[in-house]
């Protein structure tokens, strides 16, 4: 067993307050966490704008450099670890165990990460839409077309108040630091691992330590992160994401409701798209938010359901170090068991269908933990109560609705996959403002391209882009400096 | 460990003859008050005969009902040796409706005047300022308070903070109000502290930290502002949060005095702090006049030492008899000590804290 501290300011504080991180299979204890308590953050965030003068003393250029050094620490490197220290094979297996990510896409998270800090300095393009860099670490200065520009930042750090069933949401915050801003990172009880290995990788490569704290807590704690950070990203459910509405400080991820739309002109090829569907609902284990939650046209649906539920109704459980393995346990107690009670509630709702019903019980519960079998529904019409829902394993709901009540219909959506040719529609699309990501064309709803930003730039969330004005002759001294 | 032995079994002899003269008194008709004799003559049993020591009130009482105390007029609770003498009328902590009421005359001058002689007086200097910063109003102790700082040669000042009112915007999820009115209370205290001489402070652990931030923003600290001593209750302590108060907010400068207590049952004193005792606190009940016990929900009976249970408490003064109170609190038991020769109470929290949650806000 490892023993994990609190970091304040990258320095390991001994908390007497620890959380176990439980395996979900075997009960055997992985770490023991330090727990913070929330007045530990309140005292050191009165060091908060330490941790951005540190990074601003080195250039965006270099900590780009050192994320790319970061993320080959991160996915091939033995890195210290609390009183101990950890492979990659080991990070993989602890997350999965802890998680109940089969250990497979633990790894592929890996590479997820890889990709993202390995490519820091495109990313980093495409999120400030090729500023130079130089404006971004001054402050202000000229853009190519002659125009004097300033970017200030809002806070010198970001909270992140993280998940425990999505280590996917770590690519988010991994560009932070070569914006020069600094990290408060509060984990999720099950998921420690990635910021603690982050935090190694990223102080292996040059970044210096007072840049990021990392502090395990509760829910107290959370509270606390949102409260003292200027900038916040959280991750919640829709009422978590209402709470937080108008607040500028606090940046939600909620669900995706994300879903792929079968335009009129193509609904008849339906079988075209099939494993199109079939992907986006179940890869990755279904649990992210850019995972098909709906498929929804206007005929052929009840056909549609039935091949879905074909084709991923009789995936099994696996073990998790199985590399077929392709579901993820639910490893808070109830939660599986809940969660199947609610489909089963929406099912009795006239003209909702559980079509994959004829291919065995959906919900197998072990000892320490459960799971829930890809799941398709089919519900005749867009107002039924299950047309609209998303849950954290592969579960899709196949809905009838006519192609011209799609764009109301279908509510607030992470990412919409629009297989069409109609551009009239096409347009129509694109100007929903209830459509986060829109693919137009036949793209599964899990294709992402790293180069353009996801559910909000976070850029405009740390940056104010805002009028400068100095004399001709300053500027120029300052710029070319 | 011979020595403590003996101690225990005079504590236990003492709180074994106090139980029996305490019940003598309730239950006769000379002294006693009108609910409880009342009671005796509808359980058709006369506590006055039949208990004769502790074992005898744990086993034939049942659960004191809290209800009592607030369905029934105060006048029912007023021992006849008392008649005539007006009274305190105190109510408890936090809680919205009719609150519980206990009445009093002298009980807690007793108390804090025997709390006063464990104090030291290097972190509470005698004749020398108090602040309290806490619950006032109906409740015992502000007077508790007064009187601690008038026996020890000097006076207090008090800020309110009106603990229903900052459940209830918790409740309804007003965190803005609540924050607000947190200032407020701040603002209060530290303009006292910045215009008067104040070295003791009372507060509870979330005012001690805010009031510790307000002056750590402005460059200073609690020491810094002639603090010398903390006494604190009111709220969930556990050993990292113990631990933080002490190291960061104190800065291991200021002595701190963690206490347990209520309306009811009086103030448990702490084992002074040890290394050994990685801030756990452990609290010890004013025996015999109170006694506490920790105990396994489902079956009632003492949990082990080092285990976790629910608290009960007795009260046995004159002024009021309440037999086997269940605390809304649970805490670890823990053994008797040299200071204390009784069980004592550990790491109190909310019964419950595990598994569902708790508001207790700033109080």
């Amino acid at each position: 067993m490892i023993n994990i501290p609190v970091l304040r300011w990258g320095v390991p504080y001994e908390s007497l307050e620890t959380d176990e991180v439980i395996h979900h299979r075997t009960g055997e204890v992985l770490a023991s966490v330090g727990q913070a308590n929330p007045g530990l953050l309140a005292r050191d965030m009165r060091k908060a704008a330490r941790a951005r003068e540190v990074l601003r003393e080195i250039p965006i250029k270099d900590l780009i450099e050192m994320m790319k050094k970061a993320g080959d620490l991160y996915l091939n490197a033995t890195l210290p670890l609390g009183d101990g220290e950890q492979t990659p094979d080991d990070f993989a297996r602890q997350q999965s165990a802890s998680t109940g990510l089969p250990e497979h896409m633990c790894k592929f998270n890996m590479e997820k990460n890889h990709f993202v800090l390995n490519h820091m300095d495109q990313i980093f393009d495409a999120l400030t839409r090729g500023l130079d860099l130089e404006i971004l670490q001054r402050g202000f200065g000229v853009e190519e077309r002659g125009v004097p520009v300033s970017y200030q930042a809002q806070s010198p750090v970001l909270g992140m108040v993280l998940p425990s069933n999505s280590p996917g949401v770590h690519t988010l915050w991994m560009p932070v630091i070569p914006m020069q801003i600094g990290l408060v990172l509060k984990p999720g009880p099950q998921e420690p691992w990635t910021p603690y290995r982050m935090f190694a990788a990223f102080t292996e490569a040059g970044v210096p330590k007072e840049a990021i704290g990392i502090y395990p807590g509760g829910g107290d704690m959370g509270a606390e992160t949102v409260s003292r950070c200027g900038r916040v990203m959280i991750f919640g459910s829709t009422q978590t994401v209402k709470n937080y509405s108008g607040n500028e400080q606090v940046q939600v991820h909620g669900p995706g409701y994300s879903k792929i739309l079968l335009g009129d002109d193509v609904v008849d090829q339906w079988e075209d798209y099939l494993d199109l569907m079939a992907d986006s609902i179940y890869k990755n284990s279904g649990r992210g938010c850019i995972n098909c939650s709906g498929v929804w046209a206007s005929r052929h649906t009840d056909e549609i359901a039935e091949a879905l539920a074909e084709k991923v109704g009789p995936y099994e459980v696996k073990d998790p170090t199985d590399p077929e393995a392709g579901l993820a346990a639910f490893t808070v107690p109830g939660q599986a068991e809940a969660i199947w009670g609610m489909i089963e509630e929406g099912c009795k709702e006239s003209g909702t269908t559980h079509v994959t019903e004829k291919h065995g019980a959906r919900l197998e519960q072990m000892e320490r933990c459960d799971y829930i079998r890809p799941t398709i529904l089919h519900c005749d019409s867009p107002d039924l109560k299950m047309a609209n829902t998303e849950y954290m394993f592969p579960f899709t709901s196949v809905v009838k609705c006519p192609q011209e009540k799609m764009i109301e219909k279908i509510s607030g959506t992470l990412v919409a996959s629009a297989i069409t040719n109609d551009e009239t529609w096409a347009a129509q699309l694109t100007d929903a403002t209830n459509i986060d990501r829109l693919n137009i064309g036949a793209m599964p709803t899990i294709a992402l391209n790293w180069l353009q930003p996801h559910e909000g730039s976070i850029v405009d969330f740390l940056f104010n882009a805002r009028a400068y004005q100095t004399p001709d002759e300053r500027l120029q001294r300052l710029c070319a400096q | 460990m011979a020595d403590l032995d003996t101690q225990i079994q005079e504590a236990r002899a003492a709180i074994d003859a106090h139980v029996a003269d305490i019940v003598h008194w309730h239950f006769s008709p000379e002294t006693g008050c009108s609910f409880w004799l009342d009671w005796a003559r509808d359980a058709g049993w006369d506590p006055a005969v039949e208990v004769k020591c502790l074992d005898d009130l744990l086993a034939k009482f049942p659960n004191f009902q809290d209800e009592w105390l607030r369905d029934k007029q105060p006048e029912v609770w007023v021992p006849k040796a008392f008649l005539g003498k007006p009274f305190n009328i105190f109510e408890t902590g936090g809680t919205t409706g009719m609150p519980k009421q206990r009445i009093g005359w002298n009980d807690y001058k007793v108390d804090y005047s025997e709390f006063s002689d464990t104090l030291d007086d290097a972190a509470f200097p005698r004749d020398h300022y108090w602040l309290m910063v806490g619950p006032t109003g109906p409740r015992r102790l502000r007077l508790s308070i007064e009187h601690l700082a008038n026996v020890r040669g000097c006076s207090c000042y008090f800020v309110d903070l009106d603990p229903r009112w900052v459940k209830r915007l918790i409740k309804e999820k007003q965190f803005d109000q609540a924050k607000a009115y947190m200032e407020h209370v701040v603002d209060q205290a530290t303009t006292i502290m910045k215009n008067r001489s104040v070295s003791a402070l009372f507060t509870t652990p979330k005012l001690l930290e805010s009031i510790a931030e307000r002056y750590e923003n402005e460059g200073s600290s609690l020491y810094d502002a002639g603090v010398r001593g903390v006494f604190c209750g009111g709220t969930t302590m556990d050993p990292q949060y113990t631990r933080f108060l002490c190291e960061e907010l104190l800065e291991n400068k200021i002595g701190f005095v963690p206490t347990y207590g209520n309306t009811l049952m009086g103030l448990a004193k702490h084992k002074p702090l040890t290394t050994e005792d990685k801030y756990s606190i452990t609290y010890y009940a004013p025996q015999p006049r109170a006694l506490m016990r920790v105990l396994n929900p489902e079956t009632g009976a003492p949990v082990g030492y080092g285990e976790w249970g629910r608290v009960e408490l007795t009260t046995l003064t004159k002024e009021f008899f309440m037999p086997r109170f269940l605390e809304r609190d649970e805490a670890i038991r823990r053994e008797p000590i040299e200071q204390y020769p009784w069980d004592g109470v550990a790491e109190v929290r909310p019964f419950g804290a595990l598994t569902k949650k708790i508001v207790e806000g700033v109080y």
